[in-house]
């Protein structure tokens, strides 16, 4: 099943409406009703959510890992590290703007940067199915080197293993990686009404790359993926000394689940405005044509930012100053609970939820 | 093969979504709006794309807006899923679906269960991709499961006759189709007494042309128009069958005439009209209507999926407390039934109308309607 391989991701990322009063029946249901793994329970929604929640954390949980952050932020003597892994299972491996091997180390580097971590050490464990080409594996490693190289870490551990053909679709990796958090975490920061929401570029590139290079869907587009190592743009805004509340990259699920995400841990809501969010003119046309929401989509070198209102112009001339911010754009403000977490102005000046969706995006049949 | 790259211009569609010509439009809407009007839009992507734009809060609150049964998935009955899934259980099968069908609940469970336990059930993107599918596996038997209306069928047809052309003598396409105007017909004899305009599929009409309509229209006795996708053709759209209900006119009106005449696109009707033969079909929540779906016709029946492997769908009825069916015919609204955000949600759909993204209750979901 090809078509439904993504970049895995151990964390929930969705949950569905949060005023829905679904929650007790629908962990019941899945109790009751899910005897084994289904796609859905990888889909960043609602089953992945309670898979985690309902059978993981109650048998491996600690008050560490029940934060489902991007990483784990904690202190050995007088340092505070920041921990986290991430396995990559992309399909194509080899994509415009990137490769699996990219992928694995920006990703990795770029949840520890979310952590507001200086990403220091990397790990890398291979998983190759019997067959695989070694000249592939060959331009993999090259690219992880290379990310690794523009990241500033380096891969200090590994491991490889080959499994017969079948066992694994030609190659999956596990990255993990540690670094250093110098500031105050941002868990211990209060997000509240006036926060600016920033997000560093254009959205959806790296979906739509991904789904427009799978040949099966029959589309040629000069849409690039946007995998890049985000540490030293996030270096640049924590050195700006902007009270940065909040920061996440929207990967699986978007900046809108991100959003929501955000605004249920904070207790409070966000107002967005449409005609303010960046997109490339080919990335929102292929989204049309597919019927996508590009909110939705994942992006692999963007990050979403929350910083208090008086900060929030200088904190972006810091990003647009920079090469992966300079799209950077103030797209929304956080604003007091009310009926929806997350709402959008749209550039026509309507108003409208955006719902917090269950699962993956498909192409519509007409 | 489809082309999009940084030179592609999005400015023939950006005149679509000028907030100057919208905003201008709402408040001639707002002029003109005096009755309490109820429309329904036929087509689920119109459902959708009137949530996306945030139509619904630019409109007088005079004006509301139903939703009809224009999602092929959620018409289409369990009958069909479980025949389906009976057939999925053949070692010697593979099942290529669309990724909408993978959640739709069956009497025992879904594609997606059924995969989990074993069956070979694939997501493909278009019926050409089963074709191709079957090609690969020369010793599997490739089913197609072929839901959708006279948007998908030409392109159901044209993957048959290139299948006949190269000789694949292992790909099967089940037939589920369903024609568009008996089922707005059925609707509007129905409990829609309340409709008082219909909105009708652009997607469909740019296929079949605006005049397959006029006949259906006639007989509601109620205005309709046909509009696109983009904020300015919804409320164009809108423009046009509130004006005409204002001055009490029915007809046919087009404000979608960049993608439909009145003819549609000839050949791939005539491509339809080719490999299928109009049939009886069984609609979920509607039941049987009269020459309102597609089989395969006889000299394309060696690519029968049913007459293959003997598959006679079977009456099943619809869960209990699902009310899937009257909120296709929008005798209610998804927040009415008893199971909407309940026990129904979109990870665990009891009714079709809940699975697809263009579904109804889905729609009302997502968007927040009807829930606190």
């Amino acid at each position: 099943m090809k078509e439904e391989k993504m970049n895995g991701e151990h964390r929930p990322s969705n949950t569905e409406h949060p005023t829905s009063n679904a929650g007790g029946d629908e962990s019941d249901a899945l109790k009751k009703k899910d005897r084994v793994i289904l796609m859905d329970h990888g889909g960043g929604g609602q089953r992945s959510d309670l898979l985690i929640r309902e059978r993981i954390l109650p048998l491996i949980g600690n008050p560490l890992l029940n934060r489902l952050g991007d990483g784990a932020v904690f202190d050995i003597d007088q340092t505070r590290l920041a921990f986290s892994t991430d396995a990559y299972v992309v399909d194509p491996i080899f994509f415009p703007g990137g490769s699996i091997g990219r992928l694995a180390v920006c990703g990795t580097v770029n949840d520890l940067s979310m952590c507001g971590a200086r990403p220091l050490y990397l790990s890398s464990s291979l998983i190759i199915e019997e067959g695989f080409s070694l000249d592939d594996l060959e331009r993999i490693l090259d690219d992880m080197d290379r990310a690794a190289n523009e990241a500033g870490v380096r891969i200090v551990t590994g491991d490889t293993k080959v499994v017969p053909r079948g066992a694994a679709d030609r190659i999956f990796i596990t990255t993990s990686g540690i670094g250093v958090v110098d500031g105050i975490p941002f868990t211990e920061k209060t997000v509240e009404p006036g926060d600016r929401i920033i997000v560093s570029g254009t959205l959806a590139d790296h979906g739509m790359a991904i789904l427009s290079a799978r040949k099966a869907l029959g589309v040629t587009t000069s849409i690039v993926s946007d995998t890049a190592p985000l540490n030293h743009l996030t270096a640049a805004m924590l050195e700006s000394g902007a009270d940065i509340k909040f920061l996440r990259d929207p990967t699986r699920g978007g900046l809108a689940s991100v959003l929501h995400e955000m605004s249920r841990d904070a207790g409070v809501a966000v107002r967005l405005h449409e005609s303010a969010i960046p997109m490339k003119p080919e990335v929102s046309a292929l989204c049309r044509l597919l019927g996508f929401d590009p909110l939705y989509v994942a992006n692999e070198g963007k990050l979403v930012a929350v910083v208090a209102e008086k900060d929030a112009d200088n904190l972006l001339r810091t990003m647009n100053h920079h090469d992966l911010g300079r799209d950077a754009a103030i797209i929304g403000e956080v604003i007091n609970p009310g009926p929806a977490a997350v709402s959008l102005r749209t550039a026509i000046g309507g108003d409208r939820i955006i719902p917090w969706l269950s699962g993956e995006q498909l192409p519509r049949i007409c | 093969m489809i082309f999009i790259n940084k030179t592609t211009n999005p400015g023939w569609t950006q005149g679509y979504r000028n907030p100057d010509t919208c905003k201008a439009l709402s408040d001639h809407i707002h002029h003109i709006s005096r009755k309490k009007v109820t429309v329904m839009e036929v087509c689920g992507t119109h459902t959708v794309a009137m949530f996306r734009h945030g139509i619904r809060s630019l409109l007088p609150s005079c004006v509301g807006l139903l939703s009809g049964p224009g999602c092929p998935v959620c018409v289409t009955p369990t009958g069909d899923i479980d025949a389906l899934a009976a057939v999925s259980g053949n070692k010697d099968v593979i099942v290529a679906t669309f990724g909408d069908l993978m959640r739709v609940p069956g009497s025992t469970g879904s594609f997606q269960d059924r995969r989990a336990e074993g069956s070979d059930i694939r997501v493909v993107h278009s019926a050409m991709d089963a074709v191709t599918l079957a090609m690969d596996h020369p010793r599997k038997q490739v089913v197609f499961a072929a839901v959708g209306f006279e948007t998908t069928a030409p392109t159901v047809a044209a993957a048959i006759i290139e299948a006949e052309r190269l000789n694949v003598t292992n790909f099967f396409v089940y037939s589920a189709h369903k024609l568009t105007p008996p089922a707005v017909a059925a609707v509007m004899g129905q409990g829609a007494a309340t409709v008082d305009g219909l909105i009708l599929p652009g997607h469909v009409c740019a296929m079949t042309g605006a005049d397959y309509f006029r006949d259906v229209v006639q007989g509601s006795g109620r205005p309709a128009v046909v509009t696109g996708f983009d904020p300015v053709d919804l409320l164009r759209g809108l423009a046009a069958l509130i004006e005409a209900l204002e001055s009490e006119q029915t007809g046919l009106y087009n404000a979608y005439e960049r993608a439909v005449s009145a003819g549609g696109n000839r050949s791939a009707m005539a491509l339809m009209n080719r490999v299928f033969t109009v049939c009886d079909s069984r609609w979920r929540g509607l039941g049987v209507i009269a020459a309102s779906g597609l089989a395969l016709a006889e000299p394309y029946s060696r690519f029968d999926a049913a007459r293959e492997f003997g598959l006679s769908p079977l009456d099943v009825p619809d869960p209990p407390g699902c009310a899937c069916g009257d909120i296709l015919t929008g005798a209610i609204r998804p927040p009415d039934c008893p199971l909407f955000g309940r026990a129904c949600t979109p990870s665990h759909p009891v009714g079709p109308c809940m699975v697809s993204g263009e579904g109804t209750c889905a729609a009302y979901y997502h968007y927040g309607e009807g829930l606190g």
